[in-house]
């Protein structure tokens, strides 16, 4: 059976890669996300704003008293100087990558052009297989165009793809007005590869304590839709590597993904909720669907459901929506007749 | 506690580090006993901030009373404290002659009053103020007797002195410890005050033998790997030294009663305050937050050891904080000193928290066996049972 597929550059073992979460933040983790089968790992993102916090916290720490006594000019030895939140992150990617043997990409968070650059050189240095632009940004500026967010974009994956030269790919969320469209002016500018898509956490209302609620929930396989809806457009039009990261839960979301064009699949949802050893399953059941079929290879199915290789490539627009609209399944609908 | 707030301190703005764990305690202390304390200050913060010539913190109240202050050495502090008793002692003794050879014509009622007032509370030291002061006029008519002009130039001792011996954990623990230990040991009426910061903080944080295990500091840069001297036990194994380990963040009410227990005990006794610190990498806005969470995971039991106790037959041991509810490092990983080896040697760090919790779990348990023991297992102390 041959699942190798290839991905920002890399020929992996099989599509199934383990995305950011902070399950990749230990290293145990990390083995075993290899032991069962993930063909990479994704660790979890650094965030610019963080970094800086808690750099100007222990500069606070440790510089403010400097000098404000009459005797001493300093409180702390001089080695605390080497202590960074980026150096226990670069220290995680560095020893990642002597523990295991699949790709450790590292995901990047930032808020400055200069961030993103200074960022990503570390990151590389440290030993990075490749670097995944966790572009999390919500323009909640309301004088902020569609344009200028999608030149924000464009400028960050110039300014990491001119300084380093590991492979990049960005993240993305589906909320842009033309997305295929930036999509492929990113993958003009350089990008290596796409992750589809990012989940934005979204607020959500505490009526006892009324504050907003700030929790975290976990993606399942009702969501693949717009990722499969996504992938499937753009597959074959782009020349970067295509990721999927939504809803994975089973082997059934990861075909799926597959058949629409994904050249790997990511998942933590499903990992967290079934555990790491979750990640054998997965590979088992793509095996599983592949030798039911007597298909040798992910290659022979991989795309062969992208929109530009259907019959119907309507089946993907607005047609197939007016189509399931009129559909008599519809109507039958208990909700619909009440 | 509340009602010492309205007594005058005569310890005020002082230059120390803004939010300093360490001036409460010496403004608690002024305002007890400010007004008949001698302190003798060891080299260290509390010497800078304390004697930053030609300015002083240390004040007087309006009746003109206040400490008296001096600096000496960072090494003899306290053979330089026990001197300010041995003097106040002579000179005490000076005075009672010369009281007792004046008897007749000072007033027999007023000179023995005088000699055998008791003078542990307050207000039994306002009362004998008074009756000094009533000496003093009667004395002033004798202007012309040697032996009046001589008993009023030590006329000021028969009100009992305080003496406090003060300084940080690098002179009690390192370098003034030779000294302290024979002072302790000299069974004379001090009281020292030891405000640890478990670091050299004046020279710029330091280890001391105070330091704790598992925290960097300036050579210890790679986190203290051997524990802290328990000084406290230390000064319990004599048996007849007043010993209190407070923290004012985590119970004003102990500390408060242990600097009342300290002075009153007529022996040596010795107070060790936590102080938080510019060097410990903390906020110093939450500094007394950090002092609680010091006591509540066990890292700094409140206890006092009060030799007096055993006269009535009972346990001379006080253990004042409850068991710990958090864990070790709860409370150090708000602290740069250790949060930041975790960070730089992530495995020598845990390697020393297990280690420090470890520590922190035996010696509660050890102050817990204490506090129940039977009065007999603690050293014999004279007069006590």
């Amino acid at each position: 059976m041959d699942l190798t597929t290839a991905y920002l550059g890399f020929r992996l073992k099989n599509p199934l890669i383990a995305s950011a979460s902070p399950l990749t933040l230990d290293l145990d983790n990390i083995r075993r996300l290899e032991d069962f089968g993930a063909a990479a790992v994704v660790l979890p993102s650094i965030f610019e704003e963080q970094l800086e916090a808690e750099a100007i916290e222990i500069e606070r720490l440790t510089t403010a008293p400097s000098e404000s006594f009459a005797e001493a000019l300093s409180y702390f030895p001089a080695a605390i100087g080497n202590w960074s939140e980026p150096r226990r992150y670069l220290d995680i990617i560095r020893r990642a990558r002597e523990a295991v043997a699949i790709p450790v990409i590292a995901s990047l968070n930032g808020i400055s052009p200069a961030g993103w650059r200074d960022y990503a050189r570390m990151v590389e240095q440290a030993g990075a297989s490749a670097i995944e632009l966790n572009a999390y940004f919500i323009p909640s500026d309301l004088r902020l165009s569609g344009s200028q967010v999608e030149d924000a974009y464009l400028d960050t994956l110039k300014a990491v793809k001119a300084a380093v030269s590991i492979p990049v790919a960005l993240k993305l969320s589906p909320y842009f007005s033309a997305l295929g469209h930036l999509i492929r002016a990113l993958d003009a500018a350089g990008a290596d590869g796409f992750t589809l898509f990012n989940r934005f956490y979204q607020p959500d209302i505490d009526l006892v304590q009324l504050r907003l609620q700030r929790d975290i929930s976990l993606s399942d396989p009702a969501e693949i839709r717009l990722p499969l809806l996504w992938i499937g457009v753009l597959a074959g039009n782009v020349h970067a590597a295509l990721a999927a990261s939504t809803g994975v839960d089973s082997a059934d979301e990861v075909v799926k993904f597959l058949l629409v064009g994904a050249d790997a699949v990511m998942t933590t949802s499903s990992l967290l909720r079934h555990g790491i050893e979750h990640m054998r399953t997965l590979v088992a059941g793509l095996e599983r669907w592949l030798e039911a079929r007597n298909i040798e290879s992910l290659d022979r199915i991989r795309g062969k459901m992208r929109r530009g290789a259907m019959p119907d490539p309507t089946a993907f627009d607005r047609a197939n929506y007016i189509n399931i609209l009129s559909s008599s399944d519809l109507h039958r609908s208990p909700d619909l007749d009440r | 506690m509340r009602g010492v707030q309205f007594l005058e301190p005569l310890f005020e703005f002082s230059g120390a580090c803004a939010g300093c764990g360490e001036t409460p305690y010496l403004k608690l202390l002024s305002q007890l006993f400010g007004d008949r304390a001698q302190i003798a200050n060891a080299t260290g913060c509390s010497s800078i901030y304390g004697g930053n010539l030609p300015v002083t913190p240390w004040t007087k109240n309006q009746e003109g009373r206040g400490p008296a202050w001096s600096n000496s050495l960072f090494e003899d502090n306290a053979e330089f404290g026990l001197g300010f008793r041995l003097a106040a002692d002579k000179h005490l003794e000076l005075a009672k002659t010369l009281a007792q050879g004046l008897r007749d014509k000072l007033g027999a009622a007023l000179v023995d009053e005088i000699l055998s007032a008791p003078q542990v509370q307050e207000s039994e030291i306002r009362a004998q103020r008074a009756r000094v002061a009533e000496l003093i006029r009667r004395l002033e008519a004798l202007a012309e007797d040697p032996m009046a002009k001589d008993l009023l130039s030590v006329v000021d001792h028969l009100v009992r002195r305080s003496i406090w011996i003060v300084g940080g954990d690098g002179w009690a623990y390192d370098i003034g410890y030779g000294g302290l230990d024979h002072v302790l040991a000299s069974a004379r009426d001090v009281n020292v005050l030891v405000l640890d910061t478990e670091v050299y903080s004046n020279t710029g944080g330091q280890a001391s033998k105070a330091t704790p295990l598992g925290a960097i500091a300036k050579f210890a840069a790679a986190g203290k790997r051997v524990a802290r001297k328990d000084l406290a036990l230390q000064a319990i194994a004599y048996g007849n030294i007043y010993v209190a380990q407070v923290a004012m963040g985590a119970n004003l009410q102990q500390t408060l009663l242990a600097f009342r227990e300290a002075e009153a005990y007529s022996g040596p006794s010795i107070i060790l305050a936590y102080c938080h610190c510019i060097a410990h990498g903390i906020d110093m806005r939450l500094g007394l937050h950090q002092q609680d969470l010091a006591v509540a995971c066990g890292y700094w039991p409140l206890f006092r050891y009060n030799p007096a106790m055993r006269a009535i037959g009972e346990n001379p041991f006080r253990l004042d904080s409850l068991r710990p509810t958090i864990r070790f490092r709860d409370y150090a990983y708000n602290e740069l000193r250790y949060k930041a080896l975790s960070q730089l040697r992530p495995h020598e760090a845990e390697e020393l928290l297990t280690m420090a919790q470890a520590g922190v779990d035996e010696k509660y348990r050890t102050y817990e066996e204490m506090a129940g023991w039977a009065p007999s297992r603690f050293h014999p102390a004279p007069g006590a049972a």
